[in-house]
């Protein structure tokens, strides 16, 4: 890090909810299961319209390696099939399943895993995908691991203001999360694995620090380790530096330095999945914002409208008028409440008026603030400059490729502009110039 | 399989708003930051008026509201959105003030100012556009053009609100006109007036506590890191101490002398004409404090640190792409798992 610089911002944090055990929805009408929650290939619905379903039976799936297979997440018939324009601006297939109520599972038993590859095809067949937002497939992510790392971070950082659903995860599954850990390094053969933590979660760190040293012993090392609350300390490659002090080399995965990272939830999950065989069905979503009556954590059925999931949080009279699936900070803005839960999303924010309000844009005054920010030691004006000036040469010297689209440089700016929008921009142009290039060397 | 396309609603129901992230943002903003140069400028204009009585503070306001005039005038012409809210334009109009004598005839300082906002700032399209700063050159274009008001300092005459000035020569004329290595601070004001600011000189860089303070303030607030202010001063003592022979009365004379403390803490700080990076202030800091100290000591003017900030202006583009960060983990290695198994 520079001398004299700070990279990163302070944010408020809002994690009013952290106190607040998540409560169950149950009563749920309908659930529309998108058949690609993953980055990855979409899959294929494997119900017919009629089918009666049973909580956990698969209701999607592919053959494709980089995918994880849908389950039902209530019980009850398959009403029909739906394409659903998500946030991204795709269309994705969706299986609607209307629910009967009664939640029948179907007879879960714990997986099978004696063998490194019994485990992988259990954690593939259990839908797992990385909880903290990215949702790449779990299975896919252990498997290209195997052999490459030698520590196990366990990412409970929760640096994005207003999610408590990864605090409340360290509080009250802490066994399921060492559980998880051992499974993991027993299979990866791990010696180590850090659980990082900000230090904005005191009752979550004392907790796991005891957990931890019961925990530890010779063959598999459990610490924690706690961290400076600076956004964005849980972006994977700050996370890694600051626990280890390796640096990820720009353009390379984490395995790249010996480090597999996980989300706090997933590695829970995976906790649970080895006792119970249950797969992914439900996961937590912390519900905040100006506009909701009473914030809270919420247990959902993946595949719940936020129509439902907001009135249950008696948001239904008090009008939203900006709705964003996760953090204020990198989370999507949705246009209306058709949105449905899918399973990386940890946090629905439903903003009033005040909240709402865009900071206009002016122009930029090179206050140098956005540098000073930037995580990722790139130079966001210089970016935004020459995505404007549709310059792909200098996007690519400046490397532009390197940006995680964090948004503190947006966060910072007194004038307003919009950095990560044009940066984003700028990718793409990069891209295209690229692919452009690439043909007309074949040609 | 039959497909049921869901409807975004219909019907006039009003839909939330959509943007780009990041969804929050600080209350930083351009104004925010440029009240708070006016405020730690305050000080120092406080002092001058003391010193030079009522003729600072015409001058002082003449020159912000040409400024903002010119400023809206300019931006009415060339028909693009008003700026003078964000407050630049006063801040141009108080530094370009604290860079003039307090006798300068009126009708100079509204040029200045034309300088300053139209040919600078808005002919290059206006704020953060402009690659010099638009007082210093404002200071050098009159310094130029009317080189004898320019330099016409008086001696302060404190509580009197009359013009009758007394001429006298500034600090830096006479250390200057000394013979080379040999230093005598007969005929000089006492330190301690040099730092309260008691002696002749511009407008606004006299009174040493005030400029500090001024600086400090813009510091606490974030406006300003401290590192070109640092390295320019730094720079200047370093050879001004070795030039003097290490003396330190010399010392004292050379960094309370002249226009250093005005033009290190508020004009080379000015956020369009220095570097972004850090990297790139360290270098414009010394870049600067070494202009200056060969200017003072070599050259023929008694003072420099406005054309070694005009000139260090000219060089950030190539100071930036020298000194750019290199990006985290770029052409960054392989982690060496042989070494870090433990077992």
């Amino acid at each position: 890090m520079g001398f004299f610089s700070q990279k990163g911002i302070k944010v408020g944090h809002s994690k009013e909810t952290s106190a607040l055990k998540p409560v169950r929805i149950e009563g749920c009408a309908e659930v529309t299961l998108l058949m690609k929650q993953h980055i990855g290939a979409v899959c294929r619905a494997t119900v017919q319209k009629g089918d009666r379903v049973l909580v956990g039976q698969v209701v999607g799936d592919t053959d494709v390696p980089l995918a994880a297979p849908i389950h039902a997440s209530v019980s009850g018939t398959v009403k029909g099939f739906a394409d659903i324009r998500v946030l991204s601006g795709e269309d994705i297939p969706a299986v609607v399943l209307s629910s009967d109520g009664r939640m029948e599972e179907l007879p879960f038993a714990p997986p099978k895993m004696e063998t490194q590859e019994e485990f992988f095809a259990a954690v593939r067949a259990s839908g797992l995908v990385g909880l903290g937002g990215a949702g790449f497939p779990a299975h896919a992510k252990l498997r290209s691991a195997a052999g490459d790392v030698d520590i196990l971070l366990v990412n409970a950082a929760e640096c994005e203001p207003y999610i408590t659903a990864d605090h409340r995860e360290a509080l009250d599954a802490g066994e399921d999360i060492l559980a998880g850990i051992r499974l993991i390094a027993r299979f990866l053969e791990i010696p180590r694995a850090v659980i990082g933590i900000e230090n904005n979660k005191g009752d979550a760190v004392n907790h796991l620090k005891a957990l931890c040293a019961a925990a530890s012993c010779a063959r598999l090392q459990i610490t924690t380790g706690v961290l400076p609350s600076r956004y964005p300390q849980g972006a994977e490659k700050m996370f890694i530096h600051s626990l280890t002090g390796r640096v990820v080399p720009l353009g390379k995965l984490p395995s790249a330095v010996g480090a597999l990272v996980m989300n706090v939830a997933s590695v829970a999950f995976l906790g649970r999945y080895e006792k119970t065989g249950k797969p992914l069905i439900s996961r937590t979503v912390t519900v905040d914002g100006g506009a909701v009556k009473t914030p809270m954590n919420v247990r959902v059925p993946i595949g719940i409208k936020l129509q439902e999931l907001i009135s249950f949080c008696g948001a239904g009279e008090l009008r939203p008028k900006k709705i964003i699936l996760g953090g204020p900070m990198m989370g999507s803005a949705s246009p209306d409440l058709n949105a449905v839960i899918s399973k990386c999303n940890n946090s629905v924010l439903l903003f009033d008026e005040a909240q709402t309000a865009l900071k206009p844009e002016s122009a930029c005054i090179r206050c140098g603030g956005c540098v000073a920010a930037c995580p990722m030691k790139l130079l966001p004006v210089q970016l935004e400059q020459a995505s404007r000036a549709r310059d792909a040469a200098l996007l690519e010297k400046r490397d532009v490729k390197g940006c995680i689209e964090c948004g503190s440089f947006s966060y910072v700016c007194p004038a307003g502009r919009e950095l990560v929008q044009r940066i984003r921009m700028g990718k793409r142009l990069l891209r295209e110039a690229q692919q452009k290039q690439k043909e007309a060397a074949k040609a | 399989m039959t497909n049921v396309r869901i409807q975004a609603p219909t019907g006039g129901e009003a839909l939330a708003v959509v943007s780009a992230t990041p969804h929050i943002r600080s209350s930083r903003s351009t104004r925010g930051i440029m009240l708070d140069v006016l405020l730690a400028l305050l000080p120092a204009l406080a002092a001058s008026v003391w010193y030079f009585g009522s003729r600072a503070l015409i001058l002082a306001l003449l020159s912000v509201v040409s400024c903002v005039a010119f400023e809206w005038v300019a931006r009415r012409l060339m028909k693009r959105p008003q700026t003078v809210g964000d407050l630049s334009a006063a801040v141009t109009g108080l530094l370009l003030a604290f860079n003039l004598p307090a006798t300068l005839p009126l009708w100079m300082a509204v040029l200045g100012a034309f300088v300053a906002i139209v040919v600078v700032k808005q002919l290059f399209g206006g704020i953060g556009q402009n690659f010099v700063n638009p007082a210093i050159t404002a200071r050098i274009v009159l310094t130029v053009s009317f080189a004898t008001q320019m330099t016409a300092f008086h001696a302060p005459n404190r509580h009197s609100w009359g013009t009758d000035a007394v001429a006298q020569a500034t600090p830096m004329k006479l250390l200057s006109a000394q013979a080379p290595g040999k230093f005598s601070a007969e005929g000089l004001p006492r330190l301690l007036d040099m730092f309260l600011g008691n002696r002749g000189g511009s407008l606004g860089e006299g009174c040493a506590a005030a400029l500090l303070l001024g600086f400090a303030y813009l510091c606490a607030r974030k406006v300003i890191t401290p590192l070109i202010p640092l390295c320019f001063v730094g720079t200047v003592a370093a050879a001004s101490f070795v030039a003097g022979g290490f003396s330190p009365l010399f010392l004292g004379y050379e960094l309370l002398g002249g226009g250093l403390l005005l033009g290190a803490c508020f004009m080379a700080t000015d956020y369009a004409t220095c570097p972004i990076n850090w990297k790139g202030k360290v270098v414009f800091g010394i870049g600067c404090g070494l202009l200056t100290a060969l200017i003072r000591l070599f050259g023929n003017m008694p003072e420099g640190v406005s054309f070694s900030i005009l000139l260090m202006n000219l060089l950030v583009p190539h100071i930036e792409a020298l000194t750019a960060p290199k990006p985290f983990g770029k052409e960054g290695k392989a982690h060496d798992k042989a070494k870090s198994r433990t077992r």
